[in-house]
């Protein structure tokens, strides 16, 4: 066998992991065989090279760190293979069937850690701008027939059946339409579009172009938020590369066909996702959300008929387009097709991004793919779907993961961030943390998103030191509704949803809080208490010497107390203990 | 600096926010001076007013000089439960600042960012525009450290 390839992966994550100076000593010996690639998914292994050779063979190695690296060129240069280093070895059964293989469907994620992000070169030899060339060869009509047909609905949040926003986008009447891209990924916890836009930005340019065609718009806006560098980075080369080549441009494939694509960086406003937002966005105006109808299909980018999707949305359709709807429609649901991407953070072993068939279920995602919780903790909670979402209890992990079923729970499809929470996490906590966020991030236009959502704060905030009133709960869910109803854009009308879900999977939690004034993770400072088991103190006095408060006393050699008047509650003695003689409770 | 800036931009109000973002990066400081928002305003036909609060809307956007690198620490909810307080507690210690201040050499700015992207490597936080990710004291000390000797 001969080393013709080396990858590695240089996304983000990778990148963070040290997968820089990686890059740069293989290169130093291996020439032009080393190459950059976006993120398979497995970023809890990062930094990632694969290993190709000519015989076919590919092996994929994982937290190859500067150290290692040493040590994998002389096996690259040996030709051997270090299984133990192996995250993936084709061909051999024990990866290939392996739960976290065998359980994913790659569409979206297709080309991610197999293909330079940087070359057009390669998304062409992967297919790429194929589906564009077999577009223009029909009709707008027929091409949104077959996306209606294939089921694919809006992976931005709200799940709207693609071909028939395309559908109304067609049917409005004018001199000028546009078509945006919405790559302002700002829900905590989610990072797929990310991953697309760093591994595989031309899917996401023909994705468009595509939409283009149907819509009958010459332009096209990508509005990608600022705190992605690379990924703005990676789209910039992009556009030029596709425009250089004719597949963005004038006349594309001779077909008559004129389609071009610019780059709209964001600043910072998390609400600017939201479409009208958005849009007032790229004109150069504060973002903020407008009154829906009219809908941006008849009225959005300067009052002309505008259509909007997400990235995740826009990377299916070139896949649609090659391998017809009939295929992609055979994935999932009934109403929920094809695949979703997740990304898997929090408490969890295998975080990173993952791409599932509709229809899985919770637990498979969580156990089986994202390989349980961490430190074998149990599992308390999945939050999903951002701040828009809700925190889904353990009973419910059989539910699958579809639109419907998701949205029965109380909880939202959304983009697809999943927050992972074990048994030392504290619901009350959690959904305080995430109404903190909508606080912050409501652009103030709604009364009841400014005040009702800090009202709501106020209470969580009460309720967290210990000061929760028994009519809390009731005052929490009246607040809601009334903001719930009161909010013009999506923000405020599901930001009550967090609190809403934990309080109805987790009231015990709630009560325990405002009644016994204790919380049962040990999470809220307020109502921690620290105490000394004078049976188990030996006196060795480590306690004490780390108290940064001089809380506590005693002898050495004697038990020691604690003065809960100085006690701040920094956990430290319970840090240091070596007897298990500190109690917190 | 500015008119070489203007000089690729149509003057259309459609450019603001690309504009203000050239700008700052410029400027060394990152931030958008009031001549400069005097002179953008003129270029596109904009008052000083309506640039103000387009600024004022997004947080990325200072009126207000700042440190050559902002440091923008993520305290969204991954990196809060991967211990991002501590790491923000770290960086106050280490870099002598508060969030929200800049370093008395003026390298540094302090913030706080809502969810950076990057949870799969929490806790993290970028400076300037490179990411970095599983930090602990001892990660965020040589990092700083680096960016000092950089200057
Ligand atoms: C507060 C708020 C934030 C949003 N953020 C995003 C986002 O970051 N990315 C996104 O694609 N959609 C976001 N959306 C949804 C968009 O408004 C819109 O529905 C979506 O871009 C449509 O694309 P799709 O049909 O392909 O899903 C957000 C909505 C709200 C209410």
């Amino acid at each position: 066998m001969n080393v013709t390839k080396i990858k590695v992966g240089m996304a983000s994550c990778g990148i963070a992991a040290g997968a820089a100076p990686v890059f740069k000593a293989l290169s130093d010996k291996f020439g032009g065989k080393v190459e950059k690639t976006g993120c398979i998914g497995m970023c809890y292994r990062e930094p990632i090279v694969e290993v190709l050779g000519d015989d076919g063979s590919s092996v994929i190695y994982g937290d190859i760190n500067e150290k290692r690296t040493a040590e994998l060129i002389a096996i690259i240069e040996n030709e051997e293979v270090r299984k133990e280093w192996a995250v993936f070895i084709k061909g051999a059964p024990e990866f290939e069937q392996s739960l976290y293989n065998s359980k994913q469907v790659k569409i979206v994620m297709r080309n991610l850690g197999r293909i330079n992000p940087e070359s057009l070169d390669e998304y062409i030899a992967a297919g790429g701008w194929e589906a564009l060339k077999k577009t223009l060869a029909g009709t707008p009509e027929n091409l949104i027939e077959d996306m209606i047909r294939s089921g694919l609905r809006g992976r931005g949040g709200a799940g709207f059946p693609t071909g028939l926003k395309w559908k109304f986008a067609r049917a409005s009447d004018s001199d000028k339409k546009y078509l945006i891209c919405n790559a302002d990924e700002g829900d905590p916890g989610a990072f797929m579009d990310r991953s697309v836009l760093e591994g595989d930005p031309h899917s996401v340019l023909e994705g468009m172009a595509i939409a283009g065609f149907a819509i009958g718009s010459d332009t096209g806006f990508i509005y990608v938020r600022a705190e992605y560098p690379l990924a703005i980075k990676r789209l910039e080369i992009a556009v030029s590369q596709a425009r250089n080549a004719g597949y963005l441009g004038k006349n594309i494939f001779g077909k008559g066909f004129d389609f071009n694509i610019e780059l709209k960086k964001g600043a910072g406003a998390f609400v600017c996702g939201e479409e009208t937002a958005l849009m007032r966005s790229i004109e150069g105006n504060r973002g903020m959300p407008t009154l829906k109808p009219p809908f941006p299909a008849q009225s959005g980018l300067w009052r002309k008929p505008t259509n909007i999707n997400n990235v995740e949305t826009f990377a299916n359709v070139p896949w649609i387009v090659l391998n017809g709807w009939e295929k992609y429609a055979a994935i999932g649901t009934e109403k929920s097709k094809g695949t979703k991407v997740f990304a898997l953070t929090g408490k969890i072993k295998n975080t990173g991004t993952v791409e599932v068939p509709m229809g899985i279920t919770l637990r498979e995602v969580i156990f089986d793919i994202g390989g349980g919780i961490r430190n074998d903790k149990k599992f308390k909670a999945v939050q999903i779907g951002g701040p828009s979402g809700g925190c889904i209890p353990a009973s419910l992990l059989d539910v699958p993961v579809d639109y419907d079923s998701l949205n029965r729970t109380g909880a939202i499809m959304g983009s697809g961030g999943m927050v992972v929470m074990d048994e030392n996490t504290c619901m009350v906590d959690v959904a305080r943390f995430f109404l903190n966020f909508v606080v912050e991030e409501s652009c103030g236009k709604c009364t009841f998103c400014r005040l009702g959502n800090k009202r709501m704060l106020e209470i969580l905030t009460r309720i967290t030191e210990g000061k929760g009133k028994e009519s809390d709960i009731e005052e929490l869910e009246k607040l809601a509704g009334q903001v719930r109803n009161g909010s013009l854009c999506g923000l405020g009308q599901t930001a009550p949803n967090p609190v809403l879900t934990s309080i109805k999977y987790f009231r015990d939690e709630y009560i325990a809080h405002i009644k016994e004034k204790k919380c049962p993770s040990h999470v809220c400072k307020s109502l921690l208490s620290f105490t000394i088991d004078a049976g188990k103190c030996t006196g060795c006095t480590l306690c004490a010497r780390n108290c940064p408060v001089k809380a506590v006393e005693g002898e050495v050699k004697k038990p020691h107390l604690i003065e809960q008047a100085k006690c701040i509650k920094c956990g430290k003695c319970y840090d240091v203990c070596r007897f298990d003689a500190v109690i917190k409770d | 600096m500015i008119s070489e800036i203007l000089k690729k931009y149509e003057p259309k109000k459609e450019n603001l926010l690309s504009i203000l973002h050239d700008v700052q990066e410029s400027s060394g400081k990152n931030y958008v001076s009031t001549e400069s928002v005097l002179e953008i305003g003129k270029f596109l036909g904009m008052t000083r007013s309506e640039i103000n609060g387009v600024m004022t809307f997004y947080t990325m956007l200072s009126e207000e000089p700042r440190g050559k690198y902002i440091i923008r620490i993520c305290v969204s909810a991954p990196c809060h439960v991967a211990g991002s307080v501590s790491v923000k507690e770290e960086l106050k210690k280490v870099l002598g600042i508060d969030v929200g201040e800049t370093t008395g050499d003026g390298l540094f700015t302090l913030e706080e960012s809502a969810c950076l992207g990057v949870c799969d490597i929490a806790p993290a936080m970028m400076v300037g525009k490179d990411v970095y990710g599983g930090l602990d004291g001892h990660k965020i000390k040589k990092i700083i450290s680096e960016y000092r000797s950089r200057k």
